[in-house]
C-alpha cells in the first residue's frame, strides 16, 4: 500500500493545485501552486470548507457531502479576497482516508495568473493553460489589426461618401445628396420649403471673363448662400448655375420671402476677379411642403419650384415667386422666354 | 506574402530609417500605395518588388537589412506582442528553440491564413543545434537569424549564429549556446499582458 506521502509527492508533479483531505474534512496537504495562491495561509489542519466556498452544487456542505460528488465537476471559490473561482474533481482515497481534489481555474485563468503573478512553471507541463494564454495573446493582436483596418475602412468610407454626397467646386451639397435629404424629409413626414435658384447673367460672365471667373462667382455665389442659410438647412448645386435649398420646419411665407431678398441682393454685389467686376443676379421659385397633401413625390415638389422660378424669370428675373396652383409653362411662352434669355445672354 | 509581414517589414523600415526613407523605397516599387494593411494578402511579387527596391534606396545588402528586421521584430517595444508570443515558447532558451518546431502552426493558430516556413531543429550535442528553415518565403532564415540573436538576448544567453547556405534547397542556421544566463535577461510576465 503506498503511503501518503508518497502519493502526494506524485500529485505534486502531476497536479500542483491538489488539496489533500482527510476523513473529516481536514486539509492534510496542498500542491505547490495551489499553496502560491496563499502564501500566508497555514494550510495543514485547516477545514477544506473554511478555506473554499462551494458554489455548485449547492447541496454540498459537509465532508460526506463532499465524498458522494466523487467524479462529479466542482464549482467552487476562496473564502477570502480574491475570491478567484475555481473548478475541481474529488476522487475518494482508498479505506475511507479521505479524498484527492484537483483544482484548476477555468476560465478565470487571465485574472488569476496576474493577480497570483504565476509562471510556467506553476503549471503542469501537460497542462495547456500556456497554450491558452498564447492563444488569447495572439488573437488580441490579430483582432487589434483586425479593428484597425476596420477603422481605417470606416474612414475611407465616409470620406468617399462626402465626396460623392459634394460638389467639388464650391464645396456644396450635389444632386445626389439633395435629392437624398428630399426623400428623407418627404418620407419623415417632415415640414419644409423648398427654393430652387437660378443665376442670372452667369453665362455673361463666363463667355466674356471665362471659365476662371465663372468659377470663382460660384464659389462666391456658395459662399453667399451658406451664409444666409441656417446650419440645418441644404444648400445644394443641382447644375451649372442653378442651385436648391431645402429649410426643414420653415412654414411660415414672409420669412422665406425675406431670405429670397436679401440673398438676391447680396448675389447682386459685384464679385471682383482679375481687376475686373463679374455681376451676376438671381431668380428664385418657393414652394412648401404644407401646400400638399401626402403622399406626394420629390418630383412634384420639385417641379413647383421649378414653376415658380420660370415665373420669376418671366416677371422680369431678379426676383423671387411663390408656387401657386395653375402655375404652368406655357410651352409657346416657354419658348418665347427662352428666344428673350438667348438675346439677352448674347 | 500576408500583410503582417508585409506591415512588419514596413514597421521596421519606417522606425528605422524614417517614414521619408520608406516613402522613397515605395516610390520605386511603384506599387501604387505606401501603407500595407496587416489583414490583407498581397501578392508575392509585390512583397519581392517592394524588397528589392528597399535593397536599392537603403544601399544595403538585403540579408542584412533582414536580420536586423528580425532583431526589431523581438526588441522594438512597438511589436512587444511578438517577443510575448515567442516567449510562450519556453521558459529558457533551449526550450525556446525546440519551439520554432511548431512556430509555423502557431502562426496559424493565431492567424489562420498566414502560413510559414517549416523549421525543423537538429540538436548535435548539448549546446550545439542546426535550425534547418524550409523554402517558401524568400530571406526568412535571415530574419530568423536576427529573431534567435535578439531571444539570446531576450533570455540572457549567450548565442553564436551562422548561416551555413542552402543544403538540400532548405537553409541552414547553426547556432551554438556558448553560455546561459550570460547577462540579465528580459523579464517575461505571463500574466502582462492587459485584458
Amino acid at each position: 500500500m503506498m503511503h501518503i506521502h508518497e502519493l502526494t509527492s506524485i500529485a505534486d508533479q502531476l497536479c500542483p493545485m491538489h488539496a489533500m483531505v482527510d476523513a473529516s474534512g481536514r486539509l492534510v496537504s496542498v500542491g505547490p501552486t495551489l499553496k502560491k495562491l496563499r502564501p500566508d495561509l497555514n494550510w495543514e489542519g485547516k477545514r477544506f470548507f473554511r478555506v473554499f466556498d462551494m458554489a455548485r452544487p449547492r447541496w454540498v456542505r459537509s465532508m460526506d457531502d463532499l465524498l458522494q460528488t466523487a467524479g462529479a465537476k466542482l464549482h467552487l471559490q476562496f473564502r477570502d479576497s480574491p475570491q478567484t473561482s475555481l473548478k475541481g474533481v474529488l476522487v475518494p482515497l482508498p479505506q475511507g482516508k479521505g479524498a484527492l481534489i484537483n483544482l484548476s481555474f477555468g476560465i478565470s485563468v487571465l485574472e488569476a495568473v496576474r493577480d497570483y503573478d504565476l509562471t510556467s512553471a506553476d503549471f503542469s507541463p501537460t497542462d495547456l493553460t500556456i497554450e491558452m494564454l498564447y492563444l488569447v495573446e495572439a488573437k488580441s493582436a490579430a483582432m487589434e489589426a483586425s479593428r484597425q483596418l476596420n477603422l481605417r475602412l470606416q474612414g475611407a468610407k465616409i470620406a468617399a461618401e462626402e465626396q460623392a454626397f459634394t460638389d467639388t467646386l464650391t464645396g456644396l451639397k450635389n444632386r445626389r445628396a439633395m435629392d437624398h435629404i428630399l426623400e428623407r424629409l418627404i418620407g419623415s413626414g417632415t415640414d419644409f420649403a423648398l427654393m430652387h435658384v437660378d443665376l442670372d447673367f452667369f453665362k455673361e460672365v463666363n463667355d466674356s471673363l471665362g471659365h476662371a471667373a465663372g468659377d470663382a462667382v460660384l464659389q462666391n455665389v456658395a459662399k453667399v448662400m451658406v451664409e444666409c442659410t441656417r446650419q440645418t438647412d441644404t444648400v445644394a448645386r443641382v447644375g451649372g448655375d442653378e442651385f436648391v435649398m431645402l429649410f426643414e420646419g420653415v412654414k411660415e411665407p414672409k420669412v422665406l420671402e425675406a431670405l429670397a431678398t436679401r440673398l438676391i441682393a447680396r448675389l447682386e454685389e459685384p464679385i471682383p476677379y482679375g481687376g475686373r467686376l463679374c455681376k451676376v443676379s438671381a431668380s428664385a421659385g418657393t414652394t412648401m411642403s404644407v401646400w400638399n397633401t401626402h403622399p406626394f413625390e420629390a418630383a412634384e415638389i420639385l417641379h413647383q419650384a421649378d414653376l415658380a422660378l420660370y415665373a420669376a424669370k418671366r416677371a422680369g428675373r431678379s426676383r423671387h415667386c411663390f408656387y401657386e396652383q395653375g402655375m404652368q409653362k406655357d410651352e409657346q411662352q416657354a419658348g418665347a422666354l427662352a428666344d428673350v434669355v438667348q438675346m439677352q445672354k448674347r | 506574402m500576408h500583410g503582417l509581414i508585409n506591415r512588419a517589414i514596413q514597421a521596421f523600415a519606417v522606425s528605422t530609417y524614417g517614414a521619408e526613407r520608406w516613402r522613397d523605397v515605395m516610390d520605386l516599387a511603384g506599387l501604387g500605395f505606401t501603407e500595407f494593411e496587416a489583414m490583407l494578402i498581397y501578392p508575392d511579387d509585390q512583397s519581392n518588388t517592394m524588397l528589392a527596391a528597399m535593397e536599392q534606396v537603403l544601399e544595403r545588402p538585403l540579408p542584412e537589412i533582414l536580420e536586423d528586421m528580425g532583431t526589431f521584430l523581438v526588441s522594438n517595444p512597438q511589436v512587444e506582442a511578438l517577443r510575448r508570443l515567442l516567449r510562450f515558447g519556453g521558459v529558457n532558451y533551449v526550450e525556446f528553440l525546440h519551439s520554432l518546431d511548431d512556430l509555423p502552426d502557431r502562426a496559424r493558430l493565431a492567424v489562420a491564413d498566414l502560413h510559414l516556413p517549416a523549421l525543423e531543429l537538429v540538436e548535435h550535442s548539448p549546446g550545439q543545434f542546426d535550425l534547418i528553415c524550409q523554402p517558401g518565403l524568400p530571406g526568412y532564415a535571415y530574419v530568423m537569424m536576427g529573431v534567435l540573436r535578439a531571444m539570446g538576448d531576450d533570455y540572457g544567453d549567450l548565442v553564436i549564429l551562422d548561416h551555413r547556405g542552402t543544403q538540400e534547397g532548405a537553409e541552414v542556421i547553426s547556432i551554438t549556446l556558448v553560455e546561459t544566463d550570460f547577462a540579465e535577461g528580459r523579464a517575461f510576465d505571463l500574466g502582462a499582458h492587459s485584458l
